[in-house]
């Protein structure tokens, strides 16, 4: 039995400006491993994650198509960015949960890129952190770096409101379910699985 | 109905007879492994989510190697540590291999094999993307998150899509210049870094059943690089004899069914077949070594999971044995085991520590070290505009440290000789 979460006006609707990459944006890049030695849990240390979230990124490629703009500002650990759109293969590279936790901490809601590897989509998704969206269109070449973007997640579009201009994203298909509970232990509860799992 | 080993694999774990591509099943888990990175955060999701008093759902089940940040000095790193202990102590867990004691054993999915964890037929979750590398062993491992594996520590399971399989058969004798590192990325330029997202790589053939456990894991250890969901090797009379001498557990072998459906399968004649480098930045960005040859490096690095095992090191000192190392070369056996073997294993008499050391190569502990960059002390670690050939498994933008330095992914054999004239050589040079 699929769960279906009827959702309201404001939760459906993901606002905010894009950040621009490009093809196979690997998890050293979204955090290097060097910084994975701070805690997930205690507040201060968190706030690193967000310092250093795309911070592996070369200079110039990131903040398409111009490039040289970092995703979190000197000094800062939240960023301006809130929907990060990208090329194909966005996330691969190593499992660690740190990547998409960090996008989250630096303020990411969304991700819409042409593809994303197993490990870090099965993260986003069952860790609640950030939405993965996936595109059929070249979407890093038509939408820059600030433009302001709305994410329709009803009806799977998105529109550039700074171009006027609406594109169809693919649906959530199976896992829609689990990124409306928040993740796979709020999802787990609200279906029983916790129970029967440990059955 | 026909169906691959994974999906056997896939079967037996879900209580099932059959399962087809495509479903998403629920399986019951043999090992959970975890490491000093994502143990903490997972230990920390499963109290957060089963309460402060859980227990894991099977404390033999659970195995913990720290491997990733221990010769550091770096205050958070030895807090990780501190945090897996307490954890490990907490819930008695008897696989639990501390840091600074005798226990210690080493890089995780080389230190599985050699503990007896790798049983054909069982299913393998770690968080670590490297967790394919299990699946030379004709078992099922994959890389998951903290979250996922914090969910199996409190019920024992995961949900998993079935894999779709490719085939990928070598055909031929193995020259001797020719390692599994080359294989696989030779396979990496044909498909690409996302050439088989969610899918299993099942690797056959007579080259491939030629090939000693360590060469098998450098095989299957690359699956994830493709973005593969596993890697995997049926078993054969070479499997059995290495996991019978380390484990008593009884196992169950699956082979693919003749009539199983594939994605796609490629034929390799490995007798056609060329010394590879991946160049900087993907691991996909393949060249033959002789058309890259005389490339300028700074650093030669032999080492990890995919390339610091017996085999890779036995190989490496066929070529420098004898010889002077030009640029700086770092030897870091995967485990504690390896690093003693050194000191044991000859190559025409000499140790190949002793060949090592005359070679003027420096000789690190066992760790994953520099693969994954690590902390500003890190051995090995890449600095500036570093050019690096490395045994390792993985060369996106600072994977080693400096972002602004490329990594020339290679074969033992390959990196050895580079070190050799601190220039990309191909190991036909001196073989």
């Amino acid at each position: 039995m699929k769960l279906f979460i009827k959702l309201t006006h404001m939760e459906s609707i993901i606002q905010g400006k894009a950040y621009v990459l490009g093809k196979n944006i690997d998890t050293d890049q979204i955090i290097p491993a060097e910084h994975l030695v701070y805690s997930l849990s205690n507040p201060e240390e968190v706030k690193m994650y967000g310092k250093y979230a795309l911070s592996g990124v070369p200079l110039e490629q990131g903040g398409l198509p111009e490039g040289g703009i970092p995703f979190v500002s000197e000094g800062a650990h939240t960023s301006p960015y809130s929907i990060i759109i990208a090329g194909p293969n966005f996330g691969c590279g190593s499992s660690r949960e740190h990547a998409p936790f960090s996008l989250k901490v630096a303020g990411a809601r969304a991700i819409i890129a042409e593809s994303y590897a197993r490990i870090f989509y099965r993260n986003c998704v069952d860790g609640g952190f950030v939405i993965p969206y996936e595109t059929s269109q070249q979407l890093n070449k038509l939408i820059l770096t600030g433009d302001e973007l709305s994410i329709d997640m009803k009806n799977n579009t998105i529109t550039n409101l700074t171009q006027n201009v609406t594109y169809q994203l693919r649906p959530l298909g199976s896992v829609v379910d689990i990124v409306q509970a928040g993740g796979i232990f709020e999802y787990a509860r609200k279906n029983d699985l916790m129970a029967k799992s440990q059955a | 109905m026909a169906q691959t080993i994974t999906q056997k694999i896939f079967a037996r774990a879900a209580n099932r007879k059959f399962v087809d591509v495509g479903e998403s099943v629920w399986l019951n888990v043999d090992v959970l492994l975890t490491h000093d990175v994502c143990g903490p955060p997972t230990f920390d999701i499963f109290k957060q989510e089963f309460g402060p008093d859980a227990k894991v759902w099977n404390p033999e089940k659970v195995v913990v190697l720290p491997d990733h940040y221990i010769f550091t000095a770096n205050e958070h790193a030895h807090r990780n540590i501190d945090l897996l202990r307490q954890f490990a102590d907490e819930q008695s867990l008897p696989n639990y291999y501390d840091v600074g004691t005798d226990r210690y054993r080493g890089v995780c999915h080389v230190a599985l094999a050699e503990e007896g964890f790798n049983i054909p037929g069982t299913v393998l979750f770690g968080t670590d993307s490297h967790t394919c590398t299990s699946g030379a062993f004709g078992m099922f491992g994959s890389g998951i998150g903290n979250t996922d594996a914090a969910f199996i520590l409190g019920t024992g399971k995961l949900w998993e899509k079935v894999p779709e399989s490719m085939k990928f058969t070598f055909e031929g004798r193995m020259p001797e210049y020719l390692t599994a590192k080359d294989l696989i990325l030779q396979i990496l330029g044909d498909i690409g870094t996302d050439g088989a997202t969610y899918r299993a790589m099942e690797f056959d053939g007579e080259a491939v059943y030629s090939l000693s456990m360590d060469e098998r894991m450098t095989l299957c250890n690359m699956a994830i690089e493709a973005g593969g969901m596993n890697g995997i090797i049926a078993v054969d009379a070479v499997t059995e004899a290495f996991v019978k001498a380390r484990t008593t557990k009884p196992f169950e072998v699956f082979h693919s069914d003749p009539d199983a459906s594939y994605h796609s399968m490629y034929r390799y004649n490995v007798e056609k077949l060329e010394p590879v480098v991946a160049q900087p930045h993907s691991p996909d960005n393949r060249a033959t070594v002789r058309s890259v040859a005389g490339t300028p490096i700074t650093k030669s690095y032999i080492g990890s999971c995919t390339g610091g095992k017996l085999t890779d090191f036995m190989l490496a000192a066929k070529i420098l044995k004898g010889r002077k190392v030009a640029v700086t070369t770092n030897i870091v056996p995967a485990t504690v085991l390896v690093a003693s073997q050194l000191s044991t294993e000859t190559y025409e008499g000499q140790t190949l520590r002793s060949i090592f050391e005359e070679a003027g190569c420096s000789i690190a502990l066992p760790s994953c070290a520099a693969c994954l960059g690590g902390p500003a002390d890190t051995v090995g670690r890449s600095v500036d505009n570093d050019v690096v050939v490395s045994t390792t498994n993985r060369n996106f933008p600072g994977r080693m440290g400096s972002k602004f330095a490329g990594v020339y992914l290679a074969s033992p054999l390959t990196a050895a000789a580079s070190a050799v004239t601190g220039k990309l050589t191909d190991p036909r040079d001196f073989l």
